[in-house]
């Protein structure tokens, strides 16, 4: 089923959680909803389940406008953030839930309810706990059985609030993957909150950037990286170093020095803010050809698929930089030493004004 | 040498408190209690059982704990709605509301009696409204019912309140989502949830209702076999310096009420253990 937001308008008191939000999200899809807290993600997620009301626009159902549906009868499968789970119940009890407060006449018999039941548990791996009573279970096993809860009842949509925003980091991995396996086999049209870029990057199809109440871009994840629609994106999905500068053909002046920028060409001197992603130097023991920053290394950290490393220029300002272990090795890089840094590329400019 | 009695806690002073806390409890209930039996040992049990046996002594046994577990009753239902409603909504003076739940505890008793009367007396407020709808308000169980649920309503508020304040709003909204209309929630979800607390709450509140005797004995009416409660009949025997006789009544109503407390908490025990601590 396909899910359309038109022009949603939401507001808590004075204020604004959602400001004239519209978004397509179509059916099968896997859709992540990302932002920092407060951007409104966790609202139109609510709006779209029906626990909360938008103050004006539409929201549509497979083209039908669900404005007049109860929760109960939309059809949705929510996922909380903290479970949710009943606690009085036990995970078999907990899974079935949902057949079982059906009206009479559409009610499974209980031999079928238990076949769905060992069925969705099969599903999660967790069998083995279906006389258990939540509280028995870890984080994640917990939110596997909320899952399993939320798939019993055949949901058309599947919405998931932060899901795994409180598991171990090791946990949330495993559970990511699982959710786009899972995804991949059954096709259900799915849209998920989320504030960990990583997660969002690693599982949506597409991914929905949210700030303070509006959309700043929809696209995938390789688009929404590659290409950040605007200085908060870019900011959003990763590290980034900004400098003040100024912008001449191919050129960034930076303080005294001139860096060379790949790939720029302005009309005319500009201020500008650059914005150049951490994998995005090229450090050197020397002064290379053309002109290029001097520092020293202020901290190094070489545990890890990349080498991080955190510079500071001679005025002062610091860069945060990750090489290749091969880089490190040749450089020979050590706490102290003096680098030039040039730039092999940047993410993103923003101009602030033309310079006179 | 540390016997395996006790269980090593980094807790300091554990046989001081257990030690004051027995000392504490002998002083103001377990000896006063104990001269409770002393008095009445002072009967042939023949004697103790024709006391506790007499037709009005058990017909002030059936009033007092009729009209207590009736009164703990209406509080269970309306005591959890008012509960409910100081949780889940805000509305102007909503805190004079709840300082108002206090208020029968704050209150009185004999204050509340005079009171109670006044307005249920087929003379007064309640009363005149209730005489032209052919029901007697003072002067009959109905009047110690209203007086005892007036007494006892502070008790379930109190107990359910901080239960229902812990209750995740999503779980409703997940039972929600999952099909449940808004009955079924309450019935498969919150109920259950509450329900430990709910039956402290009214044992509490009929506890105290079964001992009430200030608020009562003013809209009783205190006719012998129709609205004389146990503890009148206990004065009542006292005036008469009949001391054994109403150390008796008393020890009938302490088993009845222990018997009855006992089984409210292994339910209250029973459906408590499978709630776990998420």
């Amino acid at each position: 089923m396909s899910i359309e937001v038109r022009n949603i308008h939401k507001k808590f008191g004075a204020f604004k959680a959602l400001d004239n939000v519209s978004l397509k999200v179509e059916h099968g899809e896997l859709l992540a909803l990302l932002g920092p807290s407060g951007s409104g993600k966790t609202s139109l997620l609510r709006i779209v389940a029906g626990l909360d009301f938008h103050d004006s626009g539409q929201v549509l159902f497979s083209g039908q406008d669900a404005r007049e549906q109860k929760v109960k009868d939309r059809g949705v499968g929510f996922v909380f953030q903290h479970y949710a789970l009943f606690r009085h119940m036990t995970v078999f009890d907990n899974i079935a839930f949902g057949l079982r407060v059906q009206p009479p006449h559409l009610r499974p018999s209980e031999q079928a309810v238990r076949a769905k039941v060992m069925e969705l548990l099969k599903l999660i791996q967790l069998e083995w706990v279906v006389d258990r009573f939540p509280w028995q279970l870890s984080g994640g096993q917990r939110q596997r059985i909320a899952l399993a809860r939320a798939l019993a009842v055949k949901p058309r949509v599947l919405l998931l609030d932060e899901p795994f925003g409180s598991l171990d980091a090791q946990v949330r991995k495993e559970l990511r993957m699982w959710l786009r396996r899972f995804h991949d086999e059954a096709h259900i049209t799915t849209l998920f909150v989320t504030h960990d870029q990583e997660e969002a990057l690693e599982v949506a199809d597409r991914i929905v950037v949210m700030n303070q109440g509006r959309i700043e871009q929809v696209g995938t994840p390789e688009d929404v990286y590659h290409n950040p629609a605007n200085a908060f994106v870019l900011n959003f999905l990763g590290n980034v170093n900004f400098f003040h500068c100024r912008l001449a053909e191919g050129k960034a002046i930076i303080g005294e020095t001139e860096l060379e920028v790949p790939g720029l060409s302005v009309d005319q001197p500009k201020i500008a803010k650059l914005y150049v992603r951490p994998n995005q130097f090229k450090l050197s023991r020397g002064p290379g050809k053309g002109s290029s920053l001097k520092a020293i290394v202020e901290y190094l950290n070489p545990a890890g698929t990349l080498v991080k490393a955190t510079l500071k220029t001679e005025t002062g300002e610091r860069i945060h930089v990750e090489i290749t272990q091969e880089e490190y090795r040749q450089l020979k890089l050590v706490k102290l030493m003096p680098v030039f840094v040039s730039l092999k590329d940047v993410s993103y400019s923003e101009y602030v004004q033309t310079a006179g | 040498m540390q016997t395996d009695f006790v269980k090593k806690s980094i807790l300091p002073g554990f046989t001081l408190s257990l030690g004051f806390t027995i000392f504490y409890l002998s002083l103001i209930v377990l000896i006063p209690l104990s001269m409770l039996f002393i008095k009445t040992s002072t009967l042939t049990f023949v004697q103790f059982w024709e006391v506790i046996t007499a037709p009005r002594t058990l017909a002030a046994y059936g009033l007092s704990f009729g009209t207590a577990f009736a009164a703990a009753c209406v509080n269970a239902v309306f005591g959890s709605i008012i509960a409910w409603v100081l949780v889940r909504y805000t509305f102007p003076g909503k805190r004079i509301v709840d300082a108002l739940v206090d208020f029968p505890l704050a209150l009185p008793t004999a204050v509340a009696g005079i009171t109670l009367t006044e307005l249920y007396a087929p003379t007064g407020w309640v009363g005149h409204f209730l005489q032209s709808v052919g029901i007697k308000g003072a002067f009959t169980p109905f009047g110690i019912t209203v007086a005892l649920t007036f007494i006892g309503l502070p008790f379930v508020v109190r107990t359910v309140q901080p239960v229902l304040e812990d209750l995740d709003p999503q779980i409703e909204e997940a039972a929600a989502s999952l099909g449940a209309d808004r009955w079924q929630t309450v019935r498969l979800i919150i109920l259950p949830v509450i329900f430990p607390a709910l039956l402290t709450g009214v044992t509490l509140a009929f506890a105290r209702a079964i001992g009430e005797y200030g608020s009562v004995i003013f809209i009783a009416g205190n006719m012998p076999m129709k609205t004389e409660i146990a503890p009148l009949l206990i004065m009542t025997k006292l005036e008469q310096y009949d001391y054994a006789g109403a150390t008796a009544i008393a020890i009938g109503m302490l088993l009845i009420s222990f018997a009855l407390l006992a089984t409210a908490n292994y339910f209250q025990w029973l459906t408590s253990k499978n709630l776990g601590k998420t």
